[in-house]
């Protein structure tokens, strides 16, 4: 049963329908609430990231307004959307046709499951429709307390750096105990250098000189590092700020909300591939096999699902490479197209005809929905049967003649170029090098350069909001067209420098 | 619409407002608004807001695609490269489009150039009557029944009395349950108001001077639009003789020959009397000229009706003259001679170019009249 109370009885027989045909095929998910929207009010939910509750801020204005343009204007229709809570909420808009209200509650079970189910969603807070109501009241309360502009600009600070968090944080051990220092002198100068023991006579062969000045170094260089603040490069930068930045107890908060959300939202970044293809991939299967439609149905479905895996030309449709590798895994895994004897095969007739009637598929596809995200799904399953079948390519940029154009079809190529670009799930790794550098309390950020350069105007912005947390000169150290450049904002002025 | 997204947009539009101020001066200079209108709104594009994030620069970047396509194919138009051909608009991802009302984009204008409110002349007296069915009363007569809502008090009683039968569901109105909608009258203040415009088509005017004359119009009947609730605008030309065009026609005419200015104030006289009462209307007279008049006998005769005719009638008078390459400028040294350089009625502007414009209008409507 599912239980709602907004739902017509018609899609309400169709969402328990399609809830056991879910359950009998091995899909796992929360309760699920479904709420019957119009446009307008699923274009709000949208803006606010599908959180109606959510704190107020102009940028989920500036969202809808886009939003319902886009949708009076035809351009886009959003046909469904679904939180990661437990209860799992998702709308469906009121307009559309009973193909698609089914299709889409079919997908959103698909979700759900992988929300409930796939490891990197496992320490995200499933609370998390209560947790933002509650953001939302802290944040009205300081917009009471300190003035709607000056929450408002801290808060456009903090989300220009939203994304400065580590995010296999969540997954690590919590974080270690520092081992005290057997001697505390140790860590602020170099103490004489401690022998090994032996007897008296036997000193200068035990600790000759070498061995002596060897540790002497040892320690000085241990002495070194230690001094570093932080320690070890910082990649959750906003937590860094959190404890260091002169920052009154409101912003401190507001900075903590920030950090919540983003880590909320960062394994829907991670899993963006493997999400989609399993949801389109579960409303593929419903709907055809599991629950299948009415006859009458069949068209308007096609339609629809071709909208959904539809990719403009020369585009990579993220649906589409999910279903699409999903179905490649389980056809696999069928036929037993894997281990040792099928990778060393070489014979491609063999290769195409391998079968072994394992039928494997099935448990191996949920095995990949539990343990993977879209970086590990792509390098693990990507081969390059599936990059020959799929037509995948490599494009660059052609300056001269401004456009893009094919430049290979190299497998090793294409797969390295998916990889990188999925890497952090997009984003630039930036870390804290230097909380103290110079001595004079300045902060020192390092960009991990990955072969692409950060976007110029926007890094000298994101400094400048650095600036106003952390109220002393900011430095990045980046590489600017292949040059070591370190890039500063001192309050006033930007500057570029050589390193 | 949800009161809480409600106020989120208004924050948003505030931060639009702001940035249409802060590029005011370049939306007046380039043009870029004009023609935009639709129906009272205009879209205004702007560079996108965004919140900045350390992130890649992503031109000139190369990425996996899916299709077929030998080496070397073109799978997409990389984006428009500035300085080649016209600035793109289209790229969603750059720009945003904002509808703003003309009244909300006038009070950015008056906000910016801090401009005075208009009074109107002598016209506090003069209202308008408007009947708005927009209640609902228990007596009426019967054209005015409201079936909707008399036939809800019927079933509403029928019910409260037991008398309802789902199955036969006859419902018989009684006097009591009859409504009827009721107006309200409201009294508007008119003030009407006209511009005419005049521009000297002769062939000294080249087609960047009738182009700053359009940005200035453009801005001006934006601004006194929103200050007077029937705006009518009438368009005058002349070279030598004048005549009354439409406005397209005024836009893009390009004459030659010779200038005799008085023949436009002789037609603009002419429109006021015939059509425009002063006691009833708000006259706003503009010339837009190089200042080249073909003789001082002319500009003598212009002295003439303006001082006796024109200036009387009109709220105000404007003159503007438009640098170009050929024109002396004479004109305006007339003008400044005859009235002197501060008359009340008289208000006088040189624009030398495009990026005058704004100073202009301040010049123009600062007056408040």
């Amino acid at each position: 049963m599912v239980h709602n109370t907004q739902l017509t009885p018609e899609l309400r027989d169709v969402a328990s329908a399609l809830l056991e045909a879910a359950k009998r095929a091995g899909l796992d998910v929360f309760e699920t609430i479904f709420e019957l929207v119009d446009y307008k009010q699923l274009n709000e939910i949208a803006a606010y990231g599908g959180f109606p509750t959510r704190y107020p801020h102009w940028r989920f204005g500036m969202e809808y307004e886009r939003l319902s343009k886009s949708y009076t204007y035809g351009l886009s229709v959003i046909y469904e959307m679904v939180i990661n809570n437990d209860p799992c909420y998702a709308y469906l808009l009121r307009a559309n046709n009973m193909v698609s209200q089914k299709t889409v509650i079919a997908h959103v079970f698909g979700h759900c499951d992988f929300f409930k189910n796939n490891y990197w969603f496992s320490k995200t807070n499933r609370k998390m429709l209560d947790q933002m109501a509650n953001h939302a009241s802290v944040i009205r309360r300081y917009i009471e307390d300190v003035g709607h502009d000056d929450v408002e600009d801290f808060i456009d600070c903090c989300l220009s750096l939203e994304n400065l968090i580590d995010i296999y944080a969540p997954f690590n051990q919590p974080s270690r105990k520092h081992t005290e220092p057997e001697d505390e002198q140790e860590v602020y100068r170099a103490g004489p250098v401690k022998k090994l023991q032996s007897k008296k006579y036997m000193d200068s062969y035990i600790n000759p000189k070498d061995f002596l000045e060897n540790q002497a170094q040892k320690q000085e260089e241990k002495v070194k590092k230690k001094r570093g603040f932080p320690e070890n490069p910082e990649r959750d930068v906003l937590k860094f700020l959190m404890e260091y930045a002169p920052l009154n107890n409101w912003q401190k908060r507001v900075l903590g909300i920030i950090r919540d959300e983003s880590y909320y939202f960062a394994p829907q970044g991670q899993t963006k591939i493997l999400n989609e293809g399993w949801a389109t991939y579960w409303h593929s299967r419903m709907m055809t096999e599991l629950h299948p439609l009415q006859d009458s149905e069949i068209i308007d479905y096609c339609d629809q699902h071709s909208g959904v895996v539809a990719a403009a030309p020369g585009q990579l449709n993220p649906y589409k490479l999910g279903l699409e590798l999903l179905r490649h895994i389980k056809r696999r895994w069928d036929r037993g197209q894997f281990g040792i004897d099928f990778v060393n095969c070489d014979d491609p007739k063999k290769r195409a005809e391998w079968d072994t009637g394992a039928g494997l598929g099935d448990q191996k596809l949920f095995e990949v929905r539990r343990i993977h995200n879209d970086i590990t799904f792509i390098d693990a399953y990507l081969d390059e049967d599936f990059c020959h079948d799929h037509k995948l390519f490599i494009y660059d940029y052609d300056r001269r003649n401004n456009r893009y154009v094919i430049s290979n079809r190299n497998f090793a190529e294409i797969k390295h170029q998916l990889l990188s670009q999925l890497t952090n799930f997009g984003q630039p790794i930036i870390c804290v090098k230097e909380g103290n550098f110079k001595n004079r309390n300045e902060l020192l950020l390092e960009h991990l350069h990955e072969g692409t350069d950060l976007k110029h105007d926007f890094t000298l912005e994101c400094l400048r909001n650095l600036f106003k947390i952390w109220q002393r000169p900011v430095h990045l150290d980046t590489i600017i067209e292949d040059v070591k450049r370190r890039v500063t904002f001192d309050g006033s002025n930007h500057s570029v420098e050589k390193i | 619409m949800a009161l809480k997204m409600e106020s989120d947009l208004n924050r948003f539009r505030k931060i639009v407002r702001g940035k249409i101020k802060k590029e005011l001066r370049r939306f007046i200079s380039s043009g870029d608004l004009v023609g935009r209108q639709g129906n009272k709104r205009i879209t205004i594009p702007l560079p996108r807001i965004d919140i900045p994030h350390f992130s890649f620069g992503n031109r000139e970047k190369g990425g996996v695609g899916q299709g077929e396509g030998e080496v070397g194919d073109t799978v997409g138009q990389g984006q428009p490269q500035p300085g080649q051909g016209q600035a793109g608009e289209g790229e969603g991802q750059h720009s945003l489009e904002v509808d703003v009302t003309l009244e909300e984009l006038a009070q950015i204008l008056g906000e910016e150039l801090a401009l005075p409110n208009i009074e109107p002349r002598g016209k506090e007296n003069l209202e308008d009557k408007k009947y708005r069915y927009s209640g609902i009363q228990k007596q009426g007569p019967e054209s005015l029944r409201h079936f909707k809502r008399t036939y809800k008090e019927a079933l509403k009683r029928s019910i409260a009395n037991g008398d309802y039968d789902p199955d036969n569901p006859i419902v018989i109105p009684t006097k009591d349950d009859k409504r009827f909608r009721s107006y309200r009258i409201t009294h508007e203040k008119v003030a009407n108001a006209v511009i005419i415009y005049m521009m000297d088509v002769s062939g000294s005017m080249g087609d960047e001077q009738k182009e700053i004359v359009r940005l200035t119009a453009f801005w001006l009947d934006t601004w006194l639009s929103t200050q007077y609730n029937g705006l009518e605008r009438r368009y005058i030309i002349h070279d030598a003789t004048a005549r009354e065009v439409d406005s397209d026609t005024f836009y893009k005419t390009k004459e030659s020959g010779g200038t005799l200015i008085s023949s436009a104030y002789k037609l603009a006289l002419k429109l006021v009397e015939e059509n425009f009462n002063p006691m009833e209307w708000n006259i706003y007279l503009f010339h837009f000229s190089d200042g080249d008049n073909w003789s001082g006998n002319d500009t003598a005769d212009c002295m003439k009706i303006m001082e006796a005719n024109l200036l009387p009638v009109s709220n105000m008078f404007c003159y503007g003259q438009v640098e170009s390459r050929y024109g002396s400028g004479q004109f305006l040294r007339d003008l400044h001679k005859h009235f002197g350089e501060s008359n009340e009625r008289i208000t006088t502007c040189q624009i030398k170019d495009r990026d005058a414009i704004m100073d202009a209008l301040k010049v123009f409507l600062g007056k408040g009249r």
